[in-house]
């Protein structure tokens, strides 16, 4: 069959694997590749997905068995993307949250997954810490203030609210989540968090559910997956519970939180403030946020620094090059 | 015991001003009419009655002051940096001196590192970005730079510069510092030349405290030393850094960023930074939170309540 899509020459060395790249690829990342496969690359196709995957088949000199996929859900790796593509046999993805790829359903097909593992969750944690520091000691706002000439003609910016001290309830203690632990214990907060079952290995306090996390806290960090369960682990009753000086910080994914609830806990006064990396509809932030001075909103950055793109390549290089020798995943993501 | 008459430099806070006056007999300095000679003019009418002064960082008893305060006893400032006190004077007048020690350790500490991570990442840039509608005009925002694992420096191993080093070191940053002397920390690599200091690090953190010697310490050189991609973090006071090279340095890039609280002419930040992307300006806040200030008031209420008593004081300097 006539195939629309671009495949990459055969060198003269030898045959190399074939990989179906299904997201972009910076220079280094692409320099990489193309040094140890054959690329198969579907935005250079320009067909549609479905297309795509099915002139893959016929790619030569074999068709690609292992796939990197984009992590910000504009692909899912469900039944019909499997259907559609029988010669997978690994799918690698690099987003630090899984909820593109249908993990349950690729263990039945016997089809590998590989994730980012822990290369995202210094960065994340890192920004989680950031935005808290910023939403209780008003950074931005601060900022905006002085950058606007209003210190010299209204004086001292309103007091902000100390860290240290604060009960820090995380939602989450996976990688991510015990990154951000161990930073905040530095601040002399005192960590208690909640997850599907308590965690053994630490001595923080546990919640059985988040509802009764909020009620003790006066940060609560989501640091969980998206999936059926966590969708909007933070609603409306958890707000009331977090109460009037509490703050939300959101690292995780905009579902996690009901935001048209968060909204009004805010405008109501009903939470003292939040800082969001996620929403629910990115890059569309709800316009009610930027009148806000008690809310800190980045662009879904939190891993986007130099260090962990390049920490990145070399996890989805290793993990390919583990498939293809037959050995196991760097970064194997299991089903629950 | 006739109620000691204080003199309040400035509307510093609520708090402080309303246990002043329930509690002492308390004198405004900005009742005065404008002007240096009515000033003057209400500073003789009140001095008789003023044993003592509360000031802060920005406004404290300099010469002057301590010079038109014939019956002044004790400076109780609502501050732990005391460099606009003049200190020499208070000693030849026989005044006691305090401070507000170890209540504001934290905050400090945690708005160094916040501001820190702010200058790396970038956060109120990308605020402003989201803000601004550019997310879903542009696309995203720009990439960053890791702050966990940088090489942190800090000028000054007090209390708060320790403050700073421990949090520091759970983001895995390596330690390093300069101070007069070496002190008992084996993991904190010590310099004792500024410069150097500056040369190896990526994050340079200022807390020390100002006097003639800390004047200017993070100069030009230092400055030149810490680079195009280094990050200069000030939590001590303006006059720690040479401000017009700063500024300079910012413009052409020759340091990476910035992160600031305090600024020579307080609270005049240079104008040529107020549009600039690599800096991260905040107006002297650094233990500006409701739990600090009251515990920094209940510590100067204290001090003069022990001074009205003939009590030893609680936080001296001398």
């Amino acid at each position: 069959m006539a195939s629309a899509i671009a495949v990459a020459t055969v060198p003269p060395s030898g045959a190399k694997h074939s990989v179906l790249l299904l997201r972009r690829a910076n220079d280094r990342l692409a320099a990489a590749l193309r040094a140890r496969y054959l690329v198969v690359n579907f935005y250079a196709s320009g067909a549609s997905l479905p297309a795509f995957l099915a002139a893959s088949a016929a790619a030569e000199p074999e068709p690609p068995r292992a796939a990197l996929v984009v992590g910000d859900g504009t692909i899912r790796v469900n039944a019909a993307f499997l259907d559609a593509a029988p010669y997978l046999r690994c799918v690698v993805t690099t987003a630090a949250g899984l909820d593109h790829i249908d993990v349950a359903e690729c263990a039945r097909r016997g089809v590998l997954v590989a994730g980012a593992g822990q290369t995202f969750s210094t960065d994340v944690a890192d920004h989680a810490v950031g935005l808290l520091i910023d939403v209780l000691r008003r950074v931005s706002a601060a900022d905006r203030y002085v950058r606007r000439g209003m210190w010299p003609v209204q004086g001292d910016y309103p007091l902000g609210s100390k860290l240290s001290g604060k009960r820090v309830g995380i939602i989450g203690l996976g990688s991510i989540g015990s990154s951000i632990a161990k930073r905040l214990k530095a601040f002399g907060c005192v960590i208690q968090y909640h997850s599907r079952r308590p965690k053994d290995t630490v001595s923080f306090r546990y919640f059985p559910d988040v509802l009764s996390l909020a009620a003790e806290s006066d940060v609560l960090i989501v640091a969980c997956a998206l999936n059926n369960q966590t969708q909007h682990i933070v609603n409306k009753d958890v707000l009331e519970a977090l109460g009037k000086d509490g703050v939300v910080v959101n690292i995780a994914r905009g579902g996690n939180i009901d935001e048209a609830a968060l909204i009004s806990a805010l405008k109501g006064g009903e939470i003292a403030g939040a800082g969001l990396d996620v929403f629910e509809k990115e890059p569309d932030v709800p316009a009610e946020f930027f009148s806000m001075d008690n809310v800190v909103l980045t662009a879904h950055e939190a891993v986007f620094t130099t260090e962990s793109g390049s920490d990145l390549c070399d996890l989805m290089i290793g993990n390919l090059e583990a498939f293809f020798d037959g050995k196991p995943l760097v970064s194997p993501v299991l089903p629950n | 015991m006739e109620s000691l008459g204080v003199l309040l430099l400035h509307p510093m806070n609520a708090y402080l001003e309303q246990e002043l006056d329930r509690r002492f007999r308390l004198i405004r300095l900005w009742d005065a009419p404008p002007g240096a000679d009515a000033r003057a003019a209400f500073l003789r009418a009140n001095a008789a009655a003023i044993r003592a002064v509360v000031g802060n960082a920005g406004y404290n008893a300099d010469a002057a002051l301590i010079d038109a305060l014939p019956a002044l006893e004790i400076v109780a400032s609502f501050s732990v940096g005391i460099d606009r006190v003049d200190l020499a004077k208070c000693r030849d007048r026989g005044i006691r001196v305090t401070n507000t020690p170890d209540v504001l350790t934290d905050d400090v500490a945690d708005l160094a590192v916040g501001l820190a991570i702010a200058a790396l990442r970038k956060i109120p840039q990308a605020d402003r970005y989201v803000r601004a509608g550019l997310w879903k005009a542009k696309g995203d925002y720009t990439l960053t730079t890791r702050f966990s694992g940088k090489r942190v420096a800090i000028l000054g191993l007090g209390r708060i510069g320790l403050a700073v080093a421990k949090r520091a070191e759970a983001f895995d940053c390596s330690i390093s510092y300069h101070s007069r002397s070496q002190k008992p920390f084996p993991n904190y690599r010590f310099f004792t030349n500024v410069v150097d200091l500056a040369a190896n690090c990526d994050v340079l953190i200022v807390a020390c405290l100002l006097n003639a010697e800390t004047h200017h310490i993070v100069s030009r050189e230092v400055i030149h030393a810490l680079g195009p991609e280094g990050v200069l973090i000030n939590i001590g006071r303006g006059a720690h850094v040479d401000e017009p090279e700063l500024v300079s340095a910012l413009l052409e890039k020759r340091l990476g960023a910035a992160g600031l609280d305090v600024f020579e002419h307080e609270p005049f930040p240079p104008e040529q930074l107020l549009g600039l992307d690599n800096v991260v300006l905040v107006p002297h806040v650094g233990s500006d939170t409701e739990e600090t200030c009251k515990a920094m008031a209940d510590l100067v209420l204290q001090n003069l309540e022990a001074h009205a008593l003939n009590k030893p004081l609680l936080t001296p300097v001398i």
